[in-house]
């Protein structure tokens, strides 16, 4: 009896500390999206070996996928953390892509200057989206739904009343030389796969060169925006204020966060990561479309939700909602190398939402439980 | 005492909502290092009383000073920066976040400068720590979310953070109503202690056994006006219960449950 009671607090000690580390893994919001994505990683390692998939050019091909969707998801992920949705980004899409495209095309704007106007659009949007949320007190939904089809119509309809048509092609010749173009078009350390291809680590196409010839510029936006996204959210005031928003914006307001203005800068940066995503598209095409971007406000919801982040606001992060783009591009791609039919991947799609959903649930129920 | 400069001083404060007359001509004031206690049933207007002092509500008619100076609050940062703090009932304390983020929330100490700009977690995690200490709850982990907290702690962290952050005033609403009797008593000992350290506290209650131990003075109100003020060694515990609304039903009850009791217990037996 004497010799067991003296040991187990030391024990016990150690066992407390594991537990300590356990919960504090358990409490990253991204732990679901890191588990899925290594699943959907394993799965098609095996179901699409020897396709492609895995090759320079189909990591490539996946990442730009990912990539694309990560820009909006990043963030769609901090408006959601601060307590609201963005429904109009897809629309916003739509238009950016015009406000850029026409002026050049059809005025002969020098492009770096349709670029500012696209960018000053979006935020004037995300403001308006941000105010009419905190003044009128309607839930975001319903204010950015309204959004989501006036934008949209703005697209179709200014478009056509100026340039009578609702396609908007050939812009490559104007964007050739803009001194803003390689921000948004190309791809960057071309050197570095020249000579990683000279040494013969990477494959070389019948002309010599390589196959893959650097990085796209959309990877780099992706992976920057993400970066930026974690700093401001772990490091910053401002990001604590995010989730104090979220978290209770009456409890945030009581304690002196500024939360209208975190909220409208948030709509800002959703608006403005719509119009990133357009200028990217419209360059990388040399077109613009007024249809563009339909269905892209919920692609980066799913993703935000299946990286960790809960839909009620005050919980998830930027690494998450990459990490969700991610896995989107895997499985997107992936079915498509696999031969299966890619009419399932909506399939697919919705029962990842669903189980990182459930997932996340289950995640915030344990964080809640008493140490 | 009654001769200094209350630290807090409500004079003939009213509060209209249309034709809603909330508060009617309620004076009351508070001394540094005195805790208050306001009484009064559902509907008595304690609410609007401490919404009107933190700056939530502007009083309608009347004034209120701060140390003797007239003082007008147009939200509640401003009252914040006058010293009064405020821990609301619906607490300011977001579960899902961790406890040093609670606790710096809206204040967050920075280092660095220019774009690296960063907050100090290490030394907010400290600072979190160790004013947790103080008030005598061991925090493991104070990345811990505050959902995780007991009730009572989650009280602390709250007073605590006012204090910290250089409250003169501190007023609780209803800090104790949700909380089992031991983690009232946690609360109830901080309150005394910060008393101790000199601050005016308002304590807002409807439990008359809460508020008598830590109590240097009572309001009551009633349906909007204050019934009066009384020091404590004018007034009994049973006296303060009695001017409440309830106190007469209350002991009608209590004779009613004992009977009840009684037979209840009478054929098990």
């Amino acid at each position: 009896m004497t010799a067991t009671t003296a040991a187990p607090t030391e024990s016990e000690d150690e066992r407390l500390a594991k537990q300590a580390t356990w919960k504090r893994i358990m409490r990253r919001p991204e732990l679901g999206a890191m588990a899925g994505a290594l699943l959907v990683l394993a799965f098609f390692l095996v179901a699409a070996s020897g396709t492609g998939m895995f090759s320079p050019a189909g990591i490539m091909n996946f990442m730009e996928v990912s990539a694309q969707l990560g820009i909006l998801a990043t963030a769609a992920a901090l408006l959601m953390i601060g307590g609201e949705f963005d429904l109009s980004i897809g629309s916003m899409i739509g238009l950016a892509g015009i406000i850029i495209a026409v002026p050049v095309v059809e005025y002969g704007w020098p492009l770096w200057s349709a670029l500012l106007l696209a960018f000053a659009c979006a935020m004037l949007v995300g403001w308006c989206n941000g105010y009419l949320v905190n003044r009128t007190g309607l839930p975001s939904f319903i204010v950015t739904l309204a959004f989501l089809f006036i934008l949209r119509g703005l697209a179709i309809g200014g478009c056509r009343l100026l340039t009578g048509r609702t396609q908007i092609g050939g812009l490559q010749p104007h964007i050739a030389h803009d001194w803003l173009a390689p921000l948004f078009s190309g791809e960057v350390a071309t050197g570095v796969f020249a000579w990683m291809a000279a040494h013969g680590w990477i494959a070389t196409n019948f002309a010599g060169n390589p196959v893959v010839t650097g990085i796209p510029v959309s990877i780099v936006w992706w992976l920057g925006l993400t970066a930026l996204a974690t700093w401001v959210l772990l490091f910053t005031p401002y990001g604590n204020w995010i989730f104090a928003a979220g978290g209770d914006a009456n409890a945030a307001r009581n304690s002196g966060v500024p939360v209208r203005r975190v909220k409208i800068s948030l709509f800002m940066f959703t608006a403005l990561s719509a119009t990133v995503f357009a200028s990217l598209q419209v360059m990388d095409t040399g077109s613009a479309d007024t249809i563009r971007g339909m269905l892209k406000e919920l692609e980066a919801i799913i993703a935000v939700v299946i990286g960790g982040a809960l839909l009620t606001g005050g919980y998830g992060s930027a690494v998450g909602a990459a990490l969700g783009a991610l896995i989107f591009g895997m499985v997107q791609m992936g079915i498509f190398y696999t031969g299966v039919n890619t009419d399932w991947f909506k399939v697919f799609l919705g029962a990842m939402l669903l189980i990182a959903v459930l997932f996340n649930n289950f995640v915030r129920k344990k964080m809640m439980e008493a140490r | 005492m009654s001769h200094s400069t209350p630290m807090i001083e409500m004079r003939q404060v009213s509060k209209h909502f249309g034709n809603v007359i909330a508060l009617k001509e309620v004076s009351l004031h508070v001394h540094a290092g005195e805790v208050m206690c306001l009484l009064g049933d559902n509907g008595a207007g304690k609410s609007t009383l401490i919404k009107t002092l933190s700056g939530v509500h502007r009083p309608t008619r009347g004034e209120i000073r701060v140390a003797g100076q007239p003082v007008r609050f147009k939200s509640p940062a401003y009252a914040l920066d006058s010293g009064i703090a405020t821990v609301f009932q619906d607490l300011a304390m977001i579960p899902l976040m961790s406890i040093t983020r609670n606790f710096f929330m809206g204040r967050e100490p920075t280092t660095g400068a220019g774009p690296f700009k960063r907050v100090d977690w290490k030394r907010a995690d400290r600072i979190a720590m160790a004013e947790m200490a103080k008030i005598g709850i061991d925090v493991r982990d104070p990345s811990q979310p505050v959902g995780t907290l007991s009730g009572g702690e989650r009280q602390c962290v709250a007073i605590a953070r006012a204090v910290y952050f250089g409250a003169k005033v501190l007023i609780l609403d209803e800090p104790t109503s949700a909380l089992g009797v031991k983690q009232a008593s946690v609360v109830l000992r901080y309150i005394a202690k910060a008393r101790q350290d000199g601050l005016a506290v308002i304590f807002i209650t409807h439990n008359v056994h809460h508020a008598y131990p830590v109590a240097d003075a009572f309001t009551l109100l009633k349906r909007g006006s204050s019934l009066g003020y009384f020091r404590k060694s004018e007034i009994s515990r049973e006296e303060v219960l009695d001017m409440m609304a309830g106190g007469a039903e209350l002991e009608s009850l209590d004779a009613e449950l004992a009977e009840f009791q009684h037979s209840a217990a009478s054929p098990a037996a």
